[in-house]
Formats: C-alpha cells, sequence, structure tokens
C-alpha cells in the first residue's frame, strides 16, 4: 500500500502551465479558516496542500493548567456542532482515568443527546455539501428548520443551545424532565418524515448525481492505513464503527444497523449520512422506551478537586465525524499531566490531497464538503 | 426517464412553500425584535449576584469565598475580600466581597461558577442584548451592575428559585434552633455554674463571666 501512496502524480512545473492558486482562508467553501494550496494545470488539481492552523485556541494547553471540570466546556468549542458527543469524549476518559460508575438513566440520556447530535449534525451537512454543489440555500434551509428543532431541545435541558456543557464525570450535570422526554418522543416521530422528504429532494437528482458519482473516490485500503474514521470510511465499505466495536455507554443494548458504502465517492459519504440518519431514529426510538428512572449523577463523585491516581486512560466515541478520543495521564494532581485529542475531522482531512488529484477545482470544493469539517476540531 | 429526480426534487419545494402557508411547522421564522420566542427555564447567557431585601449591600449573599473565581475555566472573575464583616442571611458574621467583577467578553456563560457556589449567591441570567458601544469598560461589570434581587431570580428561574428559596428557609429554621438550643444550653450551664456552691470568694463572679462568653459564642450560629 505504501507503494501505491509514493505512486502518486508528482508536480513537475512546466513553463507557463501551472497556476498556484490558495483557496481560503476565507473562502466561503472551506467551512471556516481552512486554505488549500491547490497547484493547477487548467482546471485539473495536480497538487494540493491543505494548510490549518487559523483557528489554534491551545486547547490542550489550557486543559492541563486547569482542574478537570474547567475543561469539560472547553470541549464544547472543539467541534462546535456537537457539544453533547465532545462532552461525552472526554467525561468517558475522566471516568475511566478515575474509575468512576455512571448511574442507567445517565447513560441513556447521553445516548438520546448524542445521537439527536448526530442528527442535527448529518442535517447540517448534507444541507452545506448540497450548498457547495450549487444547490443554494434550500436544503440547508431545510436542515437548519429541523436542526433548530433539535437546538431546541438542547436549550431546554441544558441552557445552551450549542454550548451545551451538559456531561459531567459520574453523570450529567441536570436530570431531564418527564416533559422534555415526551417533547423528544414528539420530535422523533416526525424525524422519518423529514428524512424521507430530505431524501427526495435531492437524492435522485440527475445533476447531482453527475456532479458526485465516481468524484473523490477514497479506496478501501488507503482510508484504512491514513487511519480514516466515521461515515467517510464506512462510505468506503469498512465497517467500523466505535458504538459497535467498542460498546462503550449502552449502545450494546440497541439494535441498529451500521450502513455501509461501496464506491467511497462523494454520493456514497452524502448517502452515508442520510442512512446514519434513520439509524439514529431507530436508536432513540428504542432509548426512549427503555429508559429507566433514578438518579443521574453519582453522589460520591467530586466534580470540584478531582484527583485521580497516577495513570492514563483513551476514551474514545464515536462521534458524527468519527472516532473522537481523549487521551489523559494522570500524575495525581488536580489537573491533568497531559491531555490529548484525536480529532477525527483533522486526520479525516489528511487524506484531501489523495481524493483530488486529476479533478476539477470545483470538485474539490465538494470534496472537501463530503469529508465534514469543522476548523474548531481540526485546528483546537 | 431523465430528468425525473430533479422534477421530484420540485414536487418537494412545492409542497413546502405551499405547505407554508398552511402549516405552522414549516414556516417557522419569527420576526425578531417585533416577535420573540419565550426562553426555557433553563436558558442561560450570562451571571449575576442575588441579594435578599431590598439593600443590595446588606442582603448580598457572596461571602466573598473566592470558589467561583477559581473555579472558572476562562478566569474571567475577580473578587477582592472586605476587611469588615456583616451578618449573613442566618446572622452569622461573614466576609463580604469589596470588589467583585465580572468580564463578560471573556465569560463563557459555562454556568460552572452556579454550580460550585455553596451560597446559592451567584445565578445565570437570561438577558442577550447586550451590544454596547465600549468593548473594555462596559463588558467589566462590577458588583453595582451584577447584583440583582431574589425576587428578579424568581421572575426569570421560576422552578429553580422556588427550590433555592425553600431549601434556604429550611437552613435559616435550622440554624435558628441551633442557635436558641445554644442559647438554652448556654443559660442552664450558666444556672449550673450558678448553682453549684463556689469553692472561694472570688470565683463566683469568675464562674458566670465563662457562661456569658460560651453564650455570646453560641448565639449566631
Amino acid at each position: 500500500m505504501r507503494d501505491a501512496l509514493l505512486d502518486r502524480p508528482v508536480y513537475e512545473p512546466e513553463e507557463g502551465e501551472i497556476m498556484e492558486v490558495s483557496m481560503g482562508p476565507h473562502h466561503p467553501s472551506t467551512h471556516g479558516v481552512f486554505r488549500m494550496d491547490v497547484k493547477l494545470e487548467g482546471e485539473r488539481v495536480m497538487k494540493l496542500k491543505p494548510v490549518f492552523g487559523y483557528l489554534h485556541r491551545n486547547h490542550e494547553k489550557i486543559a492541563e493548567h486547569g482542574a478537570y471540570l474547567a475543561a469539560i466546556p472547553y470541549t464544547d468549542r472543539l467541534d462546535y456542532l456537537c457539544s453533547m458527543t465532545n462532552n461525552w469524549g472526554y467525561v468517558l476518559a475522566v471516568e475511566k482515568l478515575a474509575g468512576l460508575q455512571v448511574p442507567e438513566r445517565a447513560e441513556y440520556l447521553r445516548v438520546i443527546v448524542a445521537e439527536l447530535t448526530r442528527f442535527q449534525n448529518h442535517a447540517g451537512l448534507i444541507g452545506f455539501l448540497l450548498q457547495d454543489m450549487g444547490a443554494s440555500g434550500t436544503p440547508l434551509m431545510y436542515a437548519f428548520r429541523e436542526r433548530e428543532k433539535i437546538l431546541d431541545l438542547f436549550e431546554s435541558l441544558s441552557g445552551a443551545r450549542m454550548m451545551c456543557n451538559y456531561m459531567r464525570f459520574g453523570g450529567l450535570r441536570v436530570d431531564a424532565t418527564k416533559e422534555w422526554l415526551d417533547e423528544v418522543r414528539a420530535l422523533i416521530a416526525l424525524l422519518p418524515g423529514f428524512v424521507d422528504e430530505f431524501e427526495a429532494l435531492l437524492r435522485a437528482n440527475e445533476i447531482l448525481m453527475a456532479r458526485t458519482q465516481g468524484t473523490g473516490v477514497l479506496p478501501r485500503e488507503l482510508a484504512i492505513n491514513a487511519s480514516v474514521t466515521g461515515p467517510m470510511l464506512r462510505a468506503s465499505g469498512v465497517n467500523y464503527d466505535i458504538r459497535k466495536v467498542d460498546h462503550y455507554g449502552v449502545y450494546d443494548r440497541f439494535s441498529f444497523k451500521v450502513p455501509l458504502g461501496e464506491h467511497g465517492d462523494v454520493y456514497d459519504r452524502y448517502m452515508m449520512r442520510l442512512l446514519e440518519m434513520r439509524e439514529t431514529v431507530k436508536i432513540l426510538e428504542q432509548a426512549l422506551k427503555d429508559i429507566p428512572e433514578g438518579p443521574v449523577m453519582d453522589p460520591k463523585v467530586r466534580l470540584r478537586g478531582l484527583r485521580p491516581k497516577a495513570g492514563e486512560a483513551y476514551g474514545r466515541i464515536e462521534s458524527p465525524k468519527g472516532e473522537l478520543g481523549f487521551f489523559l495521564i494522570s500524575d495525581g494532581t488536580g489537573n491533568p499531566y497531559r491531555y490529548r485529542v484525536r480529532p477525527p475531522c483533522m486526520i479525516n482531512l489528511t487524506i484531501l490531497e489523495d481524493m483530488c488529484l486529476g479533478h476539477n477545482i470545483a470538485d474539490v470544493v465538494i470534496i472537501l464538503g463530503s469529508v465534514d469539517i469543522v476548523l474548531g476540531e481540526v485546528d483546537r | 426517464m431523465l430528468g425525473e429526480g430533479i422534477i421530484q426534487g420540485l414536487v418537494e419545494t412545492a409542497r413546502n412553500f405551499f405547505g407554508s402557508y398552511v402549516e405552522k411547522d414549516r414556516l417557522t421564522t419569527v420576526q425578531y425584535p417585533e416577535e420573540r420566542l419565550p426562553l426555557p427555564e433553563a436558558s442561560r447567557v450570562f451571571p449575576f449576584l442575588l441579594y435578599d431585601g431590598k439593600d443590595p449591600d446588606a442582603g448580598l449573599r457572596c461571602v466573598a469565598c473566592q470558589i467561583c473565581e477559581k473555579e472558572c475555566p476562562p478566569r474571567c472573575i475577580h473578587i477582592e475580600k472586605s476587611k469588615d464583616k456583616k451578618p449573613d442571611f442566618v446572622g452569622k458574621m461573614q466576609v463580604y466581597p469589596a470588589v467583585f467583577d465580572i468580564d463578560v467578553s471573556v465569560c463563557m456563560s459555562c454556568q460552572i461558577c452556579v454550580e460550585v457556589c455553596p451560597f446559592d449567591a451567584i445565578r445565570m441570567d437570561k438577558v442577550f442584548e447586550l451590544s454596547t458601544d465600549n468593548r473594555f469598560r462596559k463588558l467589566l461589570y462590577t458588583k453595582k451592575e451584577l447584583s440583582k434581587p431574589n425576587e428578579y431570580y424568581q421572575k426569570i428561574h421560576p422552578l429553580e428559585a422556588a427550590e433555592t428559596d425553600e431549601r434556604r428557609a429550611k437552613e435559616a429554621e435550622e440554624a435558628k434552633a441551633k442557635a436558641a438550643a445554644a442559647e438554652a444550653a448556654a443559660k442552664a450551664k450558666a444556672a449550673a455554674a450558678a448553682a453549684t456552691p463556689p469553692v472561694g470568694e472570688a470565683s463566683g463572679n469568675g464562674a458566670a463571666a465563662p457562661a456569658k462568653l460560651a453564650e455570646t459564642k453560641g448565639s449566631p450560629q
């Protein structure tokens, strides 16, 4: 496989034929402050270099200098579209490090909020991807209309729409009321209808198919070798989902399928999100049916001044974008000795050049869109 | 048939367009400054300080313990302790914050200060229209701007406030009962001390003095 990597087209400048374009950092198609140095021959991409770091906020060092509790609101700001799953990844790592138990009800609520987050992330992503292709506005507005309902639920539960800061090691900050759970039930009864509508909108659209099928193909072996995770990996046909592999939380109690793609092109990645949205609704239905009564927080856990024993732990979850991991080393003091995030977006982004070579520059935009990046997480 | 998918998509758009005239679900836009959606109970923006009664200085619940200052992730709270003391809601003498500043341009509305406060003194506000023309002075909220009465809290977070008030009333009652018990015990002790025949002539005064001391010490609790 290594040979195949080295075998890619090499940039050989020819007199007056190669044009260098700097796409970004302020370009509407780059989903944030992200730059691509593209070398073009006519419209064809000869070389592409992703440049990131414009949104670097020193997340890891800040977390190393604060208490364990103080890092939770910062994790909201990694992937600012999915704060609930970021919280979960971090608290899972701390729970492993300190050996804390989580009450049953809290585990179910975590699944509910994480799956709602996955739904709104995928809906938003498809909206943005179609917007990048020129379907200006309409799909994005439909996606945001649904997303709004989920964010309203988050606000009434945790107090904030996007920066939820909801999970704590050993449980959750507040319990969900019965009314809130009923509202979620009412909402997820509507979601399959929305997915149907969203799918019918453009799924069989001939222009979309011509544009995306065969574009940005990521071969199965290359995807594995580049440690790509999440829907991108599954679109290339690799059956790997942390929810199934790692059995974190209570995911092993729900029956759901992991959708797999075949071609690994932009169209497969688009379909992967649609199919995952359907599976998400299934998980939500089961979780809301089985949710037990009880406390959501272990009363013995010291949130303030937590001092885990010296050691290390790696907590990983299937975030909407891929494997989100938090690695912590404790030296027995009140703040982590080492704190490291494995951001799925950044690692999925490293393979961008191999997907883009030989395509037109307009295809670069949709290939990047299908990777699903959030720059807050890429740069941290 | 070529174009079938496009037509199928246009049917969806048309359904949404005409549906927006009849279904509230398809037309979610709110004409913001004129029309406002109610905020949920849990909604939070920036923290404020609570005081009981009418006087913001006398009733301020904060005792300048500086826990929130230490726990605040972006360190946006600045507290300076007072030199003197004032009685709190159960009558115990406590220091109070001489200076309490929150830099809301740094604050990230995470609510950790509210969670860690053991005195129910800091809570989250719901006011979000805070734009100003001065990003330095006017975004640094001082104690005067932060202090808000308990009635305001009851208005913006009714359920939470009811729970807090109930707990505080119970605490105050318990403290009162404890103080009364301590007073009674001190009196009993004094009475007992008085009843015991003094050994020497001068010790009669000496026995009364510690009892009085115990009384003053016991009563504020």
